[in-house]
């Protein structure tokens, strides 16, 4: 068992334990803390697969913006385990067979796939480099990056307009 | 490592964002299951890309196969952060108006 091995079970069993912990927990403050714990174990899976450049932006942009947005708003709105509204305790016992017989069908059909033998890469290829994936970015796929940031614009003057007071 | 290791790590992670979306009341809850079931399969597409990688890399030593799927993820992250605004400030608007973020009230949109 080389460390290789060793740090995706390690990261794995972290982020399932704290994607368990978000939605148990009965304070949403909590529940945003442990979805960071998540979001760098996911993070950690990137470094691991080399690509380095998507495990920064993640960190910045998921870690960092969107769950400081997050933050914000929860506590904005001062919610705490005393506000948190509960579903009844059938609903939530359905929801849970719901998302288990998801989770069984999908196991049992891609149990057997051809490409189960096939590897991932870790610790090497210089795909997810920063140098490879702007050059590729820069050239290819110029145009939906334009397109993407006319949409963050959009966005932007969209929240500004629900979020203002009439 | 294995692909279907990261599949079935992906999948599981999936499930707990779905469960989590059908179990919760709250909607700032229910959103931060969706991101996680982006990130999930933000995972996976990271996952396939590196197989891939490894498969052409076994040819052509300097081939860019795979590059693709790590931009996608990157677009996925773009649209899930113009997502995110948008969608809080709604939830925000719909707190100020019904002083509750329970998804349970939002019934009274089809009256």
């Amino acid at each position: 068992m080389n460390i290789t091995t060793i740090l995706f079970w390690f990261l794995s069993v972290v982020a399932l334990f704290s994607a368990l912990m978000v939605i148990t927990n009965k304070n949403p403050v909590y529940s945003v803390l442990w979805l960071i714990v998540t979001f760098f174990a996911i993070s950690g899976h990137y470094i691991l697969l080399n690509a380095q450049f998507l495990a920064i932006v993640n960190v910045i942009v998921y870690a960092g913006a969107i769950m400081v947005l997050f933050l914000f708003v929860i506590m904005l709105m001062n919610l705490n385990k005393e506000t948190e509204p509960q579903k009844n305790r059938w609903l939530r016992m359905a929801g849970a067979i719901a998302g288990g017989c998801l989770l069984l069908v999908l196991v049992a059909a891609l149990k057997d796939t051809d490409m189960k033998q096939q590897l991932a890469m870790t610790n090497g290829g210089n795909i997810g480099l920063i140098k490879n994936l702007g050059k590729e970015l820069f050239t290819t796929y110029v145009v939906p990056f334009e397109i993407s940031s006319i949409l963050f614009l959009s966005a932007m003057v969209g929240a500004v307009v629900i979020g203002k007071k009439e | 490592m294995p692909i279907n290791y990261y599949i079935f790590l992906s999948i599981a992670l999936f499930a707990i964002g779905i469960v989590g979306v059908l179990t919760r009341r709250n909607a700032i809850i229910i959103f931060m299951c969706i991101e996680l079931m982006l990130n999930a399969v933000n995972l996976l597409l990271v996952a396939f890309s590196k197989m891939h990688h490894m498969k052409a890399l076994a040819t052509d030593a300097a081939t860019t196969v795979g590059t693709d799927g790590q931009l996608f993820v990157f677009f996925i992250m773009v649209v899930a952060a113009a997502e995110v605004t948008v969608g809080l400030a709604i939830i925000v608007m719909m707190y100020r108006n019904i002083h509750s973020v329970d998804v349970n009230f939002l019934n009274r949109l089809k009256h």
